[in-house]
This record gives C-alpha cells, structure tokens and sequence, in this order.
C-alpha cells in the first residue's frame, strides 16, 4: 500500500469489516512519520472515541492526546444533520434563504430519512478539511452503506435535480406552470396532485423555491467534490474481511472505482487466519500422552476449525488478488482481542503500515 | 404468543456484517419447508439472497421469482415500486403521462424520503392477502431483509415520517396505512440479528431502544449468529494453560477465550432484551450452507 504524497485517503468498505479501525490506525501510523493528520468518521457506536481517549467526538476535527506520535493526530465523529444544516448555512446567499431551507417542513422531516444524505454530508466535510490548512492528510471512514454507488454517486446525487430547466418549472407556481413551461409539465402537474395532495404539492414547491438561491453554490460544491474525489493526490483504500459478501462487495467497489476513473491505493483484509502448521490427526497423537485421548481430541477440533477457516481465508484472498490485480495485499490476522485503545491501534498500525511505521 | 412464522411480514435487520442476509433467507427457507408461501424481499438494490441460496440466480431479482418450492424472492426496486403506484392509483393513460414525464421523475427523486415510502409501500402491497399488483398471489409471509441497523429503522420510519410531512391528501392516507400495518404486533414482526460480540450487541440493544421511541415497536426474536463452539470446561482450560507451550494448544486456549468472550455477550444481550437469542453455529465455519443454517434454525423458532 503506497500512501505516501496522499493528501485524501477515502477507506471503503462494507459493514462490520474493521473499517472504522483500520482508518484509525492509518491516521495513526501517518501522524506516526510526522503528518498532520484528521480522521473523520461515522461510527455510531462512539467506540473510536474511546479508543483514542476522547470523552466524545464532535463535528468538528479535536486533537488527540497521549498519541505519541512526531505529527498531530485529530480525529472527528460526522453528523450528517449538523453537516447537512451547515452547510446550506454557507451556500446560502443571506441568511434569509438559509433560514426558508432550514425552517422548511420538508427539510426538517424527511432530509434525514433520504438515502445518501450521509454520503453527500461526509464528502461535503472531507471538501471543506481539504482546505484547512491545519491538516497534511485526511482519512475518510466512509459510512456503511452497502452500495458503493450511493457514495461515489454522492456529489451527482443532489445536485442532479437541480437542472435549470426542469426546476425552473417546478419553482414556477403550480397554476402557472403549464403557461410558462407547455402542457406536457401541466398534465403532470395536476396528476401528481392528484397523488400527492395538493397540500404536499405545495409545501414541495415551497422547499424547492427555497433551495433554488443555493443552486449554483450547491453545483460548484458538487464540482469541487468530485474533481477531488478524482484527484492524483486522492486515493481509494479498499477493506475486506475473508467472508463471501465483504469479499463480493470489495470486488464490486473495485470495478466502479476504475469505471469511475478513480484512483484505488491498496487492499487490507482483515482478520484473516493462519493456516495451522500440523494437520489435526498428528496433534492428537502427539498431545494424547499428556492431555488423554479425550482432551486432545478437542484441541485437535480446535485445529480443524482454524484449517477450515485459513483454506476459506486463502482462497478468498487469491480471488481479490485475481480480481482487483493487486499484487500484495495488505493482510491483518485476526487479533486475539476488539482494538479498543491507542495500544490496541498500534498493534494494527504496524500491520498495516510495517513496524518501521 | 403468537408464533414468528404466523406474522405476514418479518423485518430482519441488524449491524452490517452480522450475516442479516443469510438469516433472512434461512428464516425463509424454514417458513417454506413448513409450507408456507414465502417471499423473502431485499431493498436497497441488493439481490443477495438469491445469491446466498444459489449462485446460479444471483443478480436480477426485479421480479417475483421462485428460488426454491414455495420460497420466492424479490429486490424492490423503488422506480419500478412508483411505476406499479402510478398504475394502480390512475387511469392507464395517466399513469402512462407521469410515468414518462421527465419533471415529474426528477421531482420525484428529488423529494425526500419518497423512495423509501415507496421501498416500504411495495413490501406492503407484497404482504396483502388481497394484491394490488394484478394476477399475483398473496404470501403467507413476507420477510424483509432490511438494511443495516440504522438505516434499518429510517425506512420503516419512512411512513410516519412522510404522512407527518404531508399532512393530507392520498399520500399522506396511504402512508398512514402502512404505518399501521408497520405498527400492529399481530402482522408485523421485527427480528434483530447480531453476533456475540461488544459492538454488534450494543447496537442490538440500541435498535430496541429506537424502535420503541419512533414506533412504539418491540423486537420479536433476536438471532445471534456465527457462535463459536464452546469445548472446554473451565478445568479443562485450566489444564491447557499449564501445559507444556505447543502451538495448537495455543490455538485451542485462544478459541476458547473467544468462544468465552461470545457466551458473556449473549448474556448480556439476553439481560438486556429479556429474549432468548435463537441461536446459530453453522456460520461459524467457512462459507454458510443456507440448508444447514435453517435446519438449525427450524425447531428454535418461536
């Protein structure tokens, strides 16, 4: 894995396969070679907060101390809802218009319960660091959502509907919207009334009324996003686990970064088992006289098991190898214990990174 | 107590990477060895179950299909969800207009929440004895695999959320439809899948608490997944420990310590639900075999 003259490192992955840690422990061994480094990210259970000492993270990047490392270490926990209220506050052109988006009852009730919200948000975040000139190196947890699309798609994904034409007749008051914009939009109009409910209708067309003074903010927001999601200094670090999904999930990620043009730094698989090195049958014979036949038929299980496991880990590992054409991956075997402290992501740093890390 | 397989619709969620998916299908696959006609629906373009049960019909999964006797599968398709609404709600020739109308289809991706009224409103239209759809059979049940935990109780929140917004008018009434097929014990039934594990139990016992604050809802079941054999009795363990070092020893005392770890989570998520988790073992080992884990499954169900 290069990292090296990165400025964005973008950590993706499916749910549950160490991603929250495994971008700690990056920031970490960064910080560690003397970069000045924020890790933001979106783990609910406050348990990276815990990990790196901190009472609680807030929206905003908070110094980590007690890392001993030769750079600074700041990590920041994303709430989309604050994200999302902030920055319609800076893209608005006054305050008025910020206070119609924010006070508007369709923004207030449904704008959390939109899928990619989270998305957008944390991109939106990642854009504004990038130009704190507090920071050398960003590393992004991205959230868990299982389709890799929502996230690249993020910055498209609001701005997509604010096509001049197409909203200039939403923003239209409805009776007059089949004057100005010909018949087709008014039969729609008065169908989707008749779905809807007028009462909805309108409060639809009040809140894109509203948006409408943020629109070019919110495009060239979009923009920036996404030329630097496709930046030489961005890269895409991909984390899996052995199983089958994360695996099939990885290997899909994989195909639309390089669809996407996107550049993709390096692959970790975590929690990956050693084969053992005797087969179960000798180590019963071998254990037998000390531990009776019957104890050291239970430890041969044990080994079984874990042989079990390393054949399904190895072929897992060779199918990404194939796949993604990566070389040599970045494997992490499973750790006797949860990563629950800066001791803890250490360990994994030097996993990740090598010793000299 | 009613039954779990007696509910017409089962909603199986839980933490990313807890294995939902299998579960969701291995609760289906015993559903409909005991003769029930089931459909188990993903959402969120996600067409693994089919996967999980049979690699051969892995992808697709827009339309109803049998995957197994009397076991069917479904990914809802919040586009295609409008295009059925649309359908059923107005004249054909309407429906024809909105459908290819391009300001209502950007409006419509662009109003919040619609496409997971819609996710939700196609999973109900599914549960009906009496179907919307044209020509389909009912189900006997109907098993959601939701997405992850809190994305999970955003969607079935969906409903509330948006007859809350709209106030009135037929969106509004339908949403409220639903939220009170959602909202009713006797048809709906939601299961929480979790491993034995620190953050996967404490996001089960946080799920308990969201859906009883948003919708006044009770988890059914609890299924933990992916246990790993308890072998050694604490004296046998203490025997290990004093042996000579040897790597498989080694090997077996680690295995034990997790297997350890996994049986003072389970208590403590057993505490603090007050539910007996179901519980799984077959996921432990390797790739799952879906057979496998509903025969497991099968005499544990409530």
């Amino acid at each position: 894995m290069n990292l090296e003259g990165k400025r964005v490192i973008v950590v993706a992955g499916s749910g549950g396969v160490g991603k929250t840690t495994t971008s700690a422990a990056l920031a970490l061994g960064l910080a560690a070679r003397g970069r000045r480094v924020a890790v933001v990210t979106i783990d609910p259970a406050r348990r990276l907060a815990t990990a790196l000492g901190l009472e609680e993270l807030g929206n905003e990047p908070r110094r980590v101390q007690g890392a001993d490392v030769a750079g600074e270490l700041y990590a920041m926990q994303l709430d989309a809802k604050r994200t999302f209220d902030e920055l319609i506050e800076r893209l608005a052109p006054d305050e008025r218009a910020a206070e119609d988006v924010l006070g508007n009852r369709i923004y207030r009730e449904l704008s959390g319960a939109m899928t990619g919200s989270q998305e957008f948000t944390a991109v939106a975040k990642l854009y504004e660091l990038h130009r704190d000139e507090r920071f050398d190196v960003l590393v992004l947890d991205t959230p868990p959502s299982r389709n890799a699309l929502d996230f690249l798609e993020a910055p498209d994904r609001l701005t997509g509907f604010l096509d001049g034409r197409a909203l200039s007749a939403l923003l239209a008051p409805t009776g007059l919207a089949a004057r100005i914009v010909g018949r087709g939009t008014g039969v729609a109009f008065s169908l989707l009334g008749r779905i809807t409910g007028i009462d909805l209708l309108d409060d639809l067309s009040v809140f894109f009324r509203s948006l409408s003074g943020l629109i070019d903010g919110f495009r060239r927001r979009a923009a920036g996003v996404k030329a630097l999601l496709g930046d030489r200094a961005t890269t895409f670090v991909l984390v899996t686990s052995p199983e089958r999904e994360p695996v099939e999930e990885a290997i899909f990620f994989h195909g639309r970064l390089r669809d996407a043009g996107m550049p993709f730094g390096g692959l970790v698989v975590n929690r990956v088992h050693a084969p053992p090195e005797a087969e179960p049958d000798g180590i019963r014979a071998e254990l037998a006289p000390s531990l009776g036949e019957r104890l050291a038929g239970k430890v041969a299980e044990t080994t079984a098991d874990v042989a079990v496991l390393a054949r399904r880990d190895a072929e897992a590992i060779e199918r990404l190898r194939r796949e993604l054409g990566v070389e040599r991956p970045v494997v992490v075997p499973l750790l006797d214990e949860d990563v629950c402290d800066l001791e803890g992501l250490a360990l994994l740093r030097r996993h990740l990174m090598g010793a000299g890390a | 107590m009613k039954g779990l397989l007696d509910h017409r619709l089962l909603v199986v969620t839980g933490k990313g990477g807890v294995g939902k998916t299998t579960v969701a299908a291995a609760i289906g696959l015993a559903a409909s060895r005991r003769g029930r006609r089931t459909m188990v629906a993903e959402v969120a373009r996600r067409t693994d179950v089919a996967g999980v049960l049979d690699a051969a019909h892995a992808g697709g999964g827009a339309a109803e299909r049998e995957i197994a006797p009397g076991l069917f599968h479904l990914s809802v398709d919040p586009e295609r969800a409008m295009a059925e609404y649309l359908r059923d709600q107005l004249p054909p020739a309407a429906a024809g207009v909105l459908n290819r109308s391009r300001v209502f289809g950007l409006l419509a991706a662009a109003t919040p929440g619609l496409r997971e009224l819609l996710t939700v409103g196609k999973l109900w239209e599914l549960a009906q004895l009496d179907r919307r759809t044209p020509g389909a059979d009912p189900y006997d049940l109907v098993i959601v695999d939701a997405p992850a935990t809190g994305h999970g109780v955003a969607v079935l929140n969906a409903p509330q959320a948006f007859a809350g917004a709209a106030h009135s008018g037929p969106v509004a009434r339908q949403a409220r439809i639903i939220q009170a097929t959602l909202s009713d014990p006797d048809v709906t039934a939601i299961v929480a899948v979790a491993r034995a594990e620190q953050l996967a139990v404490t996001e089960t016992l946080a799920l308990q608490d969201a859906l009883r604050e948003s919708l006044g809802a009770e988890l059914d079941a609890i299924v933990v997944n992916a246990l790993e054999p308890d072998r050694f009795t604490p004296a046998e363990a203490r025997r290990l420990a004093t042996h000579d070092p040897h790597p498989a020893i080694e090997r077996a005392l680690a295995a034990h310590a997790r297997a350890r770890r996994q049986r003072a989570q389970l208590a403590r998520l057993t505490r603090g639900t007050g539910h007996r988790p179901l519980r799984l073992h077959a996921h432990a080992l390797a790739t799952p075999d879906l057979h496998a884990l509903a025969d497991e499954l099968a005499p544990q169900l409530p």
